[in-house]
């Protein structure tokens, strides 16, 4: 992608906070109306690295554009541009959901009659229109969540930042919530978002794989997945912590990883390995219902990378 | 600008109107504290516990004791018998000051001799104690007076009359030395600077805590509007405060106001403008509201003390005084007295006056440079 079509710019920005780096020669671009994913553990970097995008945040070293705009040099011209929602979305809880919203539309200028249509839209989009005159703090926290999207929207913004939006929202509304994302992206909006569900890593189009301030892969979830080296075979049976000590150091296993009652084994060759894990399991005491190969998901690439040091 | 002002500004209104208590909050200490001060702060002694020693028992010692007890100032709490009850009634803080009559009192004085008297106070309250004896030495010297030989000269044509000092006391724009009169002006600064910088900084230091300050930074916002909209609602109710101290003060304790209002609102401006720049400053210098409660703790008490609300700067050891030239309560308390009890004009209080606005400058530009980097 070239430089001047690319929606956000990042290039090697590094900052740190007194000893930590949280931050270190990061580099990334986005296409417009990409689905863009920051994953990783807390302490990767994530939020910094979204802050910095904001304004909020001045990067040590580095170059951040948003459309085309250098962020450092004209904040005053990015900002009206952007929407950032942070974790927690500052929301006035003793005013109501349309005197919120009415507040930020005010503070990011939108015309007048574009105030009430758009409001109306997207809180209907929300399936937030019967609560309008309810105060904010009275909302439930997935309701809340959603209000922050309608007031980090109400002015169009061409790029969107969210940090880890759906942490702590329930199902339904998550469901909601990356609904009106992807509306969002079919009108051409770009989106950055940090998250540390692995399920929602997958709906976006591209993911930077984080780990102590580095970016350590980023590609789509189809790209991540073929780079794996090797092949993943699902062990299930009735004692998968048992069978993922066994399991450590037999010959071919690259990385173990236990998912609830399975235990994710990294192996150089599938159909070699496979029969070899059941018999060396059969002569530990084991009886394995079931061995077969699997799709990789983004936890176990995270893990592929980084070995047992970073598991998300 | 000028919308997204509006904006902040109906925000905060909104938020108020919202606070239920916020009214309660604001009104009910100000009049609690208004009146507390108003009777309590006080430099008259009265009712000093003070136990007798009468070894004379003659009708000049029980004179001189019925003229103690006739000012009112003095309650006696014990007639000792022995000298030892006296110690014991000032050890135990029973009596604060103990008056002692020698045997022989009415004799010495009846000759015309120097009448033994023995005055004993507790001195742990320096200003009590002082000012007892300030009472008791009056009475003393009037009793005195009284009782001096009369022998004068008639009629001798060739008599020069003796040189006599008349000290005639006119104590100005105060002629009843009332107390409340120097402190209930004192009170209108006092309340509304803390009352203003504990909203501001209190203010401000929430929105940081609850993240809406950094979603309105990613506004097109500029920090001076923000700032703005969060000090204008405290200046006007700083205004009310004073406003509603003032009233209390004229028609409740009755002090006169003989100056212009239009120098008092000048004054009350300048002074609140300072007092939102200090309210300010906290707000960056902390960053969570036990933090900004804590210095707000630490700055209140130094401002009050270096005000000469109660105690007179010029008595400062040199170190401290010029301490209190960086205190906008100085300069507002005299603003208030002059106003309220000289109807002094900007001629002779233009140096106050001006002293306030330089602060009220320096504070909020500090402040408002403070506010940016803060934000990281």
């Amino acid at each position: 992608m070239a430089p001047e079509e690319a929606a956000v710019l990042v290039s090697r920005i590094s900052r740190r906070f007194g000893t930590v780096e949280a931050v270190r020669e990061v580099s990334f671009a986005v296409a417009p109306g990409e689905i863009f994913g920051l994953v990783g553990p807390d302490g990767a970097g994530k939020t910094t690295i979204l802050r910095m995008l904001a304004g909020v945040l001045a990067p040590d070293s580095g170059e951040l554009r948003l459309d085309g705009i250098d962020v450092r040099a004209a904040p005053e011209q990015a900002k009206p541009r952007l929407s950032y929602m942070p974790q927690r979305f500052g929301l006035y809880e003793d005013m109501t959901v349309a005197e919120n919203i009415l507040f930020y539309a005010t503070l990011f200028a939108v015309p007048g009659r574009e105030r009430r249509e758009r409001g109306q839209e997207l809180l209907r989009a929300a399936g937030l229109e019967p609560f309008r005159r309810r105060l904010a703090g009275q909302l439930s926290g997935g309701m809340k969540q959603k209000l922050g999207l309608v007031c980090a929207l109400i002015h169009t913004p061409r790029v969107l930042l969210l940090d880890e939006p759906t942490t702590g929202v329930d199902p339904v509304s998550r469901r909601d919530f990356w609904a009106i994302l992807y509306g969002l992206r079919e009108s051409g909006v770009t989106i950055v978002l940090s998250t540390a569900y692995m399920d929602e890593a997958e709906r976006c189009s591209r993911l930077a794989l984080l780990h102590a301030g580095r970016i350590q892969a980023c590609d789509t979830p189809a790209g991540l997945k073929a780079a794996m080296p090797g092949a993943l075979l699902a062990v299930a049976g009735t004692d998968p912590r048992g069978m993922h000590d066994a399991l450590a150091g037999a010959p071919g296993v690259q990385g173990l990883l236990l998912m609830g009652d399975h235990v994710h084994v990294r192996v150089d060759d599938a159909a070699r390995r496979a029969p070899e894990l059941r018999a060396s399991l059969a002569a530990q005491g084991f009886a394995p219902s079931s061995i077969m190969e699997i799709e990789p998901g983004i936890e176990d690439i995270f893990v592929a990378l980084l070995g047992a040091k970073a598991r998300p | 600008m000028f919308d997204r002002l509006q904006a902040m500004l109906m925000k905060e209104f909104l938020e108020l109107r919202r606070d239920r208590w916020a009214m309660f909050r604001l009104v009910v200490p100000l009049l609690i504290q208004t009146l507390a001060f108003g009777y309590a702060a006080t430099f008259t002694v009265r009712h000093v516990a003070t136990a007798l020693l009468d070894l004379d028992n003659s009708q000049a010692s029980r004179g001189l004791i019925s003229r103690f007890v006739a000012t009112g100032r003095f309650n006696i709490v014990d007639v000792a018998t022995r000298a030892s009850e006296i110690t014991r009634d000032l050890d135990s803080g029973r009596a604060t000051a103990a008056i002692v009559i020698h045997a022989g009192f009415a004799r010495d004085l009846a000759n015309g001799q120097t009448a033994p008297l023995q005055v004993n106070v507790d001195g742990t309250n320096s200003n009590t104690a002082l000012i007892a004896l300030g009472y008791i030495s009056q009475i003393v010297s009037l009793y005195e007076s009284e009782h001096l030989p009369t022998i004068r000269p008639v009629s001798t044509m060739d008599a020069v009359p003796a040189v006599e000092l008349s000290l005639a006391e006119r104590p100005w724009f105060n002629p009843g030395i009332e107390d409340t009169w120097f402190f209930i002006p004192g009170i209108i600064g006092t309340i509304t600077l803390i009352q203003v910088v504990s909203l501001t900084a209190f203010a401000i230091v929430r929105e940081r805590e609850v993240g809406t300050l950094e979603q309105i930074m990613v506004s097109p916002i500029r920090p001076v509007e923000f700032i703005l909209g969060k000090t204008v609602p405290f200046f006007l109710i700083g205004l009310g405060d004073v406003a509603l101290v003032t009233a209390f003060g004229v028609l409740w304790f009755h002090v006169p106001f003989v100056g212009n209002p239009l120098i008092m609102l000048l004054g009350a401006s300048l002074f609140l403008l300072a007092a939102l720049g200090l309210g300010l400053l906290l707000s960056t210098l902390s960053r969570t509201q036990q933090q900004a409660f804590a210095l707000n703790f630490f700055l209140v008490n130094p401002l009050f003390i270096l005000s000469g609300f109660a105690f007179p700067i010029a008595a400062m050891p040199a170190w401290l005084r010029w301490l209190t030239v960086i205190n906008p309560l100085r300069y507002f308390l005299v603003v208030i007295r002059a106003v309220f009890l000289k109807g002094v004009g900007i001629t002779v209080l233009w140096p106050d006056l001006s002293a306030m606005a330089l602060l009220a400058l320096a504070l909020l530009g500090l402040s408002v440079l403070r506010f940016r980097k803060s934000l990281d």
